[in-house]
């Protein structure tokens, strides 16, 4: 068994590329963490789709005030700042190239930048919110992920076989293992963790990992 | 002018059968809990109005507001972008039954489809969904070198909406993240009311904090203490109480 990055160190990882003052919007659940890890000095503004722009952490349990939630239906609060807007403009900063970052999950990532985050096949009820939006207009697409699934197959593959959130939407993957760009129909490794070796790495990837100049350490503090 | 309403059975006795309604909300946060009980009461002693199609970002939570509707059997068509939620049970019976049809549009584009119905757009063009299967059918076009999807506007035959402020002209405001589709839904409905905290006289609300302008809003109803349907939720309440 290989040593991985627990979800929290991918967050941590992704949080080192955002900018001091870059518009964000982080999806449910796994993505949201990335807010906990901001560097010392930089201050992201966080969008949410329900339509908020600068929304403060969750409030103390019991202090919930139910008109004020993030797209995940949890409680958020407001800080100095905070801007409150309707759904055509919140998706108008989505669709319309305002975001510098929108972080999503997935559960399959294709060498083109296909991605398939919002449906495992036609079983159940379909559900699909912002994710088709939020991967068109943001400047930088990124996925956050395992690199492989529980049973061990490749999440970064050639072609997505789960139903499409958006065609060749992604730009860099933050994966358990690895760093890994999308350029031109290619998986190019950026880092990969010391202990695994290439090989390794490229046995547990579903498409050719590409090299461009050196590939980087990936090092992630215990979080 | 006066577009006051004095009770909540007036402001819903205008749905017909059939009807089209847009209802505010995302989640809890939004939606006006006591207009969509206000028609319930008025389906279960009337019997009408029945078959109707609900467009809201989803698909009701626990057992009260839109997802006691569907329990009711007064609706036959969801559209929405996400039909889950904490306790989605009512809505996913009955879809897995066939008893209740699906039209599911990603979010933002639900909500440009409601714009545009309200501003007068038939259709546009978006990149959202080009290339997946809720794209499959749509007509296609490139525009500078990239590919977007037609879709249709969303327009309504009633939109019951929650806002925090009314005057009697119908102007409104908001409280937080509670406007979310309210102003897109009261410009697309041929026939708008919104249940307010508090009603004020014209002039009680400065011009520049007034959010729906009031010819978008054709009645208004107060609710002074209004019912948060995550509260309600969260106090496993259903609606209309079951009594043992």
């Amino acid at each position: 068994m290989t040593a991985k990055l627990s979800n929290a160190q991918i967050a941590w990882r992704a949080a080192q590329d955002i900018d001091d003052g870059a518009y964000v919007n982080l999806g449910i659940g796994f993505p949201e963490m990335v807010a906990r890890f901001q560097p010392e000095g930089r201050e992201a503004v966080f969008h949410t789709e329900n339509g908020i722009l600068g929304f403060g952490e969750a409030p103390q349990p019991g202090d919930e005030d139910w008109d004020l939630i993030n797209a995940g239906k949890k409680a958020v609060t407001i800080k100095p700042g905070t801007a409150f807007f309707h759904h055509a403009d919140s998706f108008a900063m989505v669709r319309g190239g305002h975001l510098d970052v929108a972080i999503l999950g997935a559960y399959q990532v294709a060498q083109n930048g296909d991605l398939a985050n919002w449906s495992t096949g036609p079983k159940g009820v379909p559900a699909v919110g912002g994710a088709m939006d939020l991967v068109h207009g943001a400047k930088r697409v990124a996925v956050l992920t395992d690199h492989t699934t529980k049973d061990g197959k490749p999440k970064l593959v050639q072609h997505c076989t789960l139903p499409l959130t958006g065609v060749a939407c992604v730009t860099r993957i933050y994966t358990s293992l690895a760093v890994v760009d999308i350029q031109d129909g290619h998986f190019v490794l950026r880092e990969k963790l010391v202990s695994i070796s290439f090989d390794e790495l490229q046995s547990l990837t579903g498409a050719p990992l590409h090299l461009d100049g050196d590939v980087a350490d990936l090092i992630a503090p215990e979080v | 002018m006066d577009k006051r309403i004095a009770s909540l059975a007036e402001a819903v006795a205008d749905i017909t059968d059939n009807a089209t309604v847009m209802i505010g909300g995302f989640g809890g946060s939004g939606a006006p809990i006591e207009l969509i009980h206000a028609l319930i009461d008025r389906y279960l002693s009337t019997g009408s109005p029945g078959n109707l199609t609900v467009i809201n970002n989803n698909a009701g939570n626990g057992h009260v507001g839109i997802a006691a509707m569907i329990e009711q059997g007064m609706v036959a068509k969801m559209i929405c972008s996400f039909p889950r939620s904490a306790d989605p049970r009512v809505f996913t019976e009955r879809y897995l039954a066939g008893q209740i049809e699906l039209e599911l549009v990603p979010q933002g584009t639900l909500a440009e489809r409601i714009r545009a119905g309200g501003a007068g757009i038939p259709a546009f063009y978006t990149p959202t969904g080009f290339g997946t299967d809720l794209a499959a059918g749509k007509p296609v076009a490139q525009f500078d070198g990239r590919q977007y999807v037609q879709e249709r506007w969303l327009k309504a035959d009633f939109a019951l909406i929650k806002a925090e402020t009314g005057d009697h002209l119908g102007n409104l405001t908001y409280r937080m993240a509670a406007r979310n589709f309210a102003p897109l839904m009261a410009m697309a409905a041929a026939r708008t009311v919104a249940q307010v905290s508090r009603i004020v006289a014209p002039g009680g609300i400065d011009p520049e904090a007034v959010v729906t302008a009031g010819i978008f809003v054709d009645g208004l109803v107060a609710v002074p203490t209004p019912a948060q349907e995550e509260v309600l939720n969260r106090a496993n309440v259903t609606y209309p109480e079951v009594t043992a």
